[in-house]
């Protein structure tokens, strides 16, 4: 309303309003301190129940510990395995950072097809990757299963890692296509002229403007793959290939009854990574679920 | 210089994925539904005994009651507390941009084990829930011991995770055309018509896109369910995903929980079908004579 104040100063806005305004803002302002206050207080106090002691956890709805302790972080980083927390941080790191890279490349190269070239079922082949967006994964996992069992792959990595070289989630390729689409041509268009062929053009012009756009991509696949379970779950039956999803999931269950602290501060430890990365980029998170979701 | 067609060539890795990790698993698990596999022998046409056995099957059932009493309190949940709080941060608040991230953090973790485990320690009886309830002297809740409260437990889970769907609502609800408002403004409306009249018209594409994603994610919750309640108690919160999951990895009925997962992804396309027919008669497209 401030712009419009300032066009037409001829009409002062009368001070009820002016009050009636001030109010509805400080209602807003508390509205959404207190749902955001109710919604981020579990991880709040479940950072400070890390540091508590057994007896504490339950029974203290505060933030701070009375005896602040670091049982929980030294014995459940032990864990009951043979192998430290350490090891299992490092299976994510190696899912993880492989697949990244192998979605990045893969749906660029995809991504640049379908936004640059016109070919036979351009149209077709792009409404079966927004179908295959809605398509349920339960209905494809089984025959993926046998699949990668019939090749050796089951308890190795390679089943998580191979999809995704075939730019497998085929909501990154949309998010993709939707931000070249928004990239003026002239720059490939000149170097074309200049005797370039398309893929110097990818290389040279197109991927260093997608460059936010391929960050966004490789955040989300980090968080997705960071948090998944269930691909783990089912491919990886040795405890020393297990990531921390797994690995926190076996401490549950083989943790004695009362040892909750353990538990709570290997939970905070597998949290750290994801909320440290999305603290330092969170704009491309929000650029990109913006792109991704409204465009279409 | 090269032919267009080269654009092929550059969709090649997704052509390949498509028909190797989706169109032939997809045409698979259909074969499969079919028949009766264990893994160990090969698999043994069976008919329709298996969509027979289904019928039958009343943990079946039962499953299949629970997602879907699951989606249907989950998304309409999920969906209101995005717009609801989409339309407020809306108001060029000047630390929109805090908000947002805060609101946005769930979204982020919402799905790992971390926070299921999260959830087991605060819905627990003399959890961080319960001492808040009896702190303001309202009565204690057996979160998890309960069949109804166990799948609402679960499907809190899932609602506290808006974010993602808020951010979309909130960069549609920044392009609507403030002149818009303007005029409504001048014609007399109060907030509240122009909120009905103008806004949510306009929005109603993007709620549509909200409302078949969450569904169709709903319907394949697993991690939650699995991590928190295991899909107890009595079954209440045993969604078909983990019934599938049973079948095919712990019993190895790999064509019973085929069929299992056609009959998840039949429901599912029903109602994404009925989604978009419907969408005929409530989403607005720009450029489009109806208002």
């Amino acid at each position: 309303m401030a712009d419009i104040t300032t066009a037409i100063p001829a009409t002062p806005v009368p001070p009820r309003e002016i009050r009636a305004a001030r109010l509805q803002a400080v209602v807003r302002y508390t509205l959404l301190t207190v749902v955001g206050l109710i919604m981020l207080y579990p991880l709040i106090w479940l950072i400070g129940a890390s540091f508590k002691t057994n007896s504490e956890i339950f029974g203290s709805i505060g933030f701070l510990p009375r005896e602040p302790t670091l049982e929980g972080y030294v014995k459940g980083w032990q864990t009951s395995t043979p192998y430290t927390f350490g090891r299992f941080f490092w299976n994510t790191f190696l899912i993880i950072l492989p697949k990244t890279i192998f979605t990045a490349i893969s749906c660029a190269l995809v991504a640049y097809g379908f936004a640059r070239f016109e070919f036979p079922f351009k149209r077709v082949l792009f409404a079966t990757l927004i179908a295959t967006l809605l398509l349920p994964n339960v209905v494809t996992r089984i025959p993926q299963y046998i699949l990668f069992r019939d090749m050796g792959w089951l308890d190795s990595y390679l089943p998580l890692w191979v999809p995704s070289a075939f730019a497998g989630d085929a909501f990154f390729v949309f998010m993709l296509v939707q931000f070249l689409r928004a990239i003026p041509r002239d720059m490939e268009e000149a170097a074309r002229v200049d005797g370039a062929n398309s893929l110097q053009t990818l290389v040279y012009i197109v991927v260093p403007m997608l460059v936010p756009a391929l960050i966004s991509v490789m955040l989300f696949q980090f968080m997705w793959t960071m948090n998944d379970f269930l691909g783990p779950l089912i491919y990886l039956s040795s405890v020393d290939k297990f990531p921390v999803s797994l690995a926190l999931k076996l401490s549950i269950d083989t943790t004695e009854a009362f040892d909750w602290n353990r538990i709570l501060s290997m939970s905070v430890l597998a949290l750290l990574p994801a909320l440290v990365v999305f603290f330092m980029a969170q704009k491309y998170f929000i650029e990109g679920i913006s792109a991704g979701g409204v465009k279409g | 210089m090269e032919s267009p067609r080269i654009g092929l060539l550059y969709l090649a890795p997704y052509l390949i994925g498509l028909l190797v990790f989706t169109a032939i698993p997809f045409v698979g698990s259909l074969y499969l539904s079919f028949t009766d596999y264990n893994l160990i022998q090969s698999p043994s046409w069976s008919g329709l005994d298996n969509f027979r056995e289904l019928l039958n099957d009343r943990t079946f059932m039962r499953s299949l009651r629970v997602t879907l009493l699951y989606v249907f309190i989950t998304v309409p949940l999920k969906l209101a507390f995005a717009l609801f709080i989409a339309v407020i941060l809306n108001y060029r608040l000047r630390a929109i941009g805090f908000f947002r991230t805060a609101y946005y953090v769930p979204s982020i973790l919402g799905g790992s084990v971390a926070i299921a485990v999260l959830w087991r320690y605060i819905f627990a009886d003399a959890g961080l829930v319960n001492m808040v309830l009896s702190g303001i002297g309202l009565e204690p809740l057996n979160w998890f011991g309960d069949p109804v409260n166990a799948l609402f437990t679960i499907s809190l889970l899932r609602t506290w995770q808006f974010g993602s769907a808020m951010v979309i609502f909130l960069a549609a609800l920044q392009a609507v055309d403030k002149s818009l408002y303007e005029a409504a403004a001048i014609d007399g409306a109060n907030k509240w018509h122009s909120f009905v009249h103008i806004t949510l018209p306009l929005i109603t594409p993007v709620i549509f896109f909200n409302l078949i994603m969450q569904m169709v994610q709903a319907f394949q919750e697993f991690n939650g369910p699995y991590i928190i309640t295991g899909g107890g108690p009595l079954k209440s919160t045993y969604l078909l995903p983990l019934y599938i999951y049973d079948e095919a990895f712990k019993n190895f009925n790999m064509g019973y929980a085929s069929a299992m997962a056609w009959a998840l992804f039949v429901i599912i396309m029903a109602l994404t079908v009925i989604a978009f027919w419907s969408s005929r008669k409530w989403v607005y497209y720009a450029g489009d004579k109806r208002s």
